[in-house]
């Protein structure tokens, strides 16, 4: 790279309202493309962070979410009696039994109502997840009481502490609200596992039941024994692999994200030849200069190019610093498996920002390159001919 | 004697709106090392078509350019390229400094395609700017400076990397009569002091009396040393006293 660098980023201020505009199409397809990423890694971060990692979800062989399956209270006794689970400080394994289902609440969003998955769980199921009580406090047995997540105290109006919310039978009331940190917990609401399987009816059964192992080994071996034993009907999946499954709920909207930003990329890119070319055609007789003093057409080539990078460099820091606000935001999506909402965070990291960088600097390569070749490839009378 | 430009049987025909016109027919002539040239002429003379070939910035129809005793046709378009940058310097009639560029970043241009740090340009750079008493105006642009000015940076440009010779294409054209005299006294200057060969393209016979020698094109041909075309005498019989005695033959008038 002959000709300075200074040449450049100053021809890029001198024409800045079409750096500018130029620069803030490129930065809006970065800024979606980041936005994508970050919707992902967002859901991604929910899901990951439900699971623990010695923990198995036991379901009904052949369904694929917990709301879909049946877990005989049989087999519920089977399970916990198997060896390699792990036990409490009384010496009971951790073993819980849970019903799922889903609640229609309007939220912010959806005056109309939106599913929130309802569990039904037992003192020992809450003792197995990482959650805190932020407010209010826990359901009582035996009463129509609920908790909420936190995400669904803020989405939902309606599910406020001391309002009543209805689903199943009847009303429940709000006694609690609790933090599940990045997870999905922290989108559903929780009660009293008998108190809510009466309600649909579902005594004799649950929706899966979720055990812990030991160790690492054990957990294989509780895996195995589960999935060999005839008598369950049952299989096993570990958290980690049943929540990763779930983030293709984000998979229909990353690709979708991802499509709007390469069909705007495409615009993008053309504006940016386009504003090359008025360039290369205003600066002819700069470029015969160039060329009478000794610079070859290889070091013009790059000296254009170099400026459409530069450009779209602009660009990028731009389009990330449009989405980095997104990272504040809280919002919800369908999940495919559990039919209900789940709130997450965008998370527009390190990765998802160079990410759009990188994109954004291909897009100035690519849309460079044709005016670039052109600028090296005029013939120098005639460049110096130009006004 | 030392030929630094040598021209045999030069010609070139352009094709221009399906005519084919004669710029330069059969053009013989030699630049010695260290002579101050003038190529005078009417418009369509063919004296800057002359002046493009010599710096390679056209290919002849027929004949041949020896610059510094090298056909420069055989060399590559990169080859050429460093060659221009290391025995050509270039003065244009508009000056062609870059707008977005200092003074200073102008003249450093040139030396960005040779070894020297950026030190070692900058220093170069701030004597060939001193040397055209530009040395309190490092740091401006084109824009802020004078025609006049502007054509001493763009001299301190074309002699920064102390080239074989320089090309004047017109260097007066666009200034004013005092600013003229300032750049062409430079020209005069770097040709005398710093023994520096000099070939100006001008159709101003006052600028030409700074030159040594001066040599007439007519239609393409170059007329033979100390011939004037004819109606480009009665065109000098309309300039100034002062100017007119020069016309008549070769010059060695300073």
């Amino acid at each position: 790279m002959k000709i300075p660098l200074a040449y450049n980023l100053r021809n890029l201020a001198v024409r800045k309202t079409t750096t500018l505009m130029t620069a803030l199409g490129i930065a809006l397809s970065v800024a979606i493309l980041a936005a994508s990423l970050g919707l992902v890694n967002g859901l991604k971060t929910v899901f990951t962070g439900t699971a623990h990692p010695l923990q198995l979800l036991v379901l009904r062989k052949g369904a694929n979410s917990e709301l879909g399956s049946t877990v005989p209270t049989d087999a519920f006794a089977i399970l916990r009696a198997k060896s390699g689970a792990a036990r409490d400080s009384a010496g009971e394994p951790l073993a819980s039994q849970e019903l799922v289902n889903v609640a229609n609440l309007p939220s912010v969003d959806n005056p109309k109502g939106m599913n929130i998955t309802v569990r039904g769980l037992s003192a020992t199921g809450i003792e197995m997840r990482s959650v805190r009580l932020v407010a209010g406090r826990w359901f009582q047995t035996g009463q129509r009481e609920v908790m909420v997540g936190q995400a669904v105290a803020k989405r939902y109006p309606s599910a406020r502490i001391g309002n009543r919310i209805r689903f199943g039978k009847g009303d429940w009331e709000i006694v609690g609200v609790m933090d599940g940190g990045q997870s999905v917990l922290t989108s559903e609401i929780w009660g009293n596992f008998d108190q809510i399987s009466a309600d649909y009816n579902r005594q004799d059964s649950s929706s899966s039941v979720l055990l812990r192992a030991t160790d690492p080994v054990a957990l294989d071996a509780l895996k195995h024994s589960i999935e060999d034993d005839r008598r369950l009907n049952a299989f096993a999946i570990t958290e980690k692999d049943y929540y990763d499954s779930q983030t293709s709920s984000g998979a229909p909207l990353e690709f979708l994200g991802i499509f709007v930003a390469v069909i705007m990329a495409i615009g993008s890119g053309f504006a940016t030849t386009n504003t090359m070319y008025a360039a290369v055609t205003r600066r002819g007789k700069e470029i015969g200069t160039l060329r009478i003093l000794g610079f070859s057409e290889g070091s013009i080539l790059l000296s254009f190019l170099a400026e459409s990078v530069l450009l779209s460099a602009l660009a990028g820091i731009l389009g990330c610093l449009l989405a980095m606000p997104l990272n504040l935001v809280t919002t919800g999506i369908g999940s495919m498996t559990s039919f209900s909402e789940i709130a997450f965070r965008f998370r527009i990291g390190l990765t998802a920002l160079l990410s759009g960088f990188a994109f954004a600097i291909v897009l100035g390569a690519l849309g460079g390159i044709l005016p670039a070749r052109a600028a090296a490839r005029k013939e120098i009378l005639s460049a110096l001919r130009e006004s | 004697m030392d030929i630094v430009i040598e021209t045999k049987k030069l010609s070139k025909e352009y094709v221009r709106d399906e005519n084919r016109v004669t710029a330069l027919k059969n053009v013989d002539f030699r630049v010695p090392r260290g002579d101050f040239l003038a190529l005078m002429g009417p418009s369509g003379s063919g004296k800057s078509t002359l002046l493009h070939l010599i710096a390679a910035m056209d290919r002849p129809s027929s004949g041949e350019v020896l610059v510094l005793g090298q056909e420069l046709r055989s060399l590559r378009s990169r080859e050429l390229a460093r060659w221009r940058n290391a025995h050509i310097g270039f003065i244009f009639q508009s000056f062609n400094l870059i707008p977005v560029l200092t003074a200073l970043e102008n003249v450093m241009l040139p030396l960005k395609l040779t070894a020297l740090s950026v030190k070692q340009q900058s220093e170069h750079a701030t004597t060939a700017l001193q040397l055209v008493e530009l040395g309190d105006r490092l740091h401006h642009f084109p824009r802020q400076l004078s025609g006049g000015q502007e054509q001493r940076v763009a001299i301190a440009r074309a002699i920064v990397t102390d080239p074989d010779f320089i090309l004047a294409d017109e260097p007066t054209g666009n200034l004013d009569a005092a600013s003229a005299n300032e750049v062409l006294t430079l020209l005069a200057a770097l040709n005398e002091e710093h023994g520096k060969t000099v070939v100006m393209v001008t159709h101003d016979l006052h600028a030409a009396h700074f030159a040594s020698t001066i040599r007439h094109l007519e239609k393409g041909a170059l007329l033979p040393q100390g011939q004037v075309p004819q109606d480009w005498v009665a065109a000098a019989m309309t300039v100034p006293v002062h100017s007119r005695f020069v016309g008549g033959s070769e010059m060695t008038a300073r």
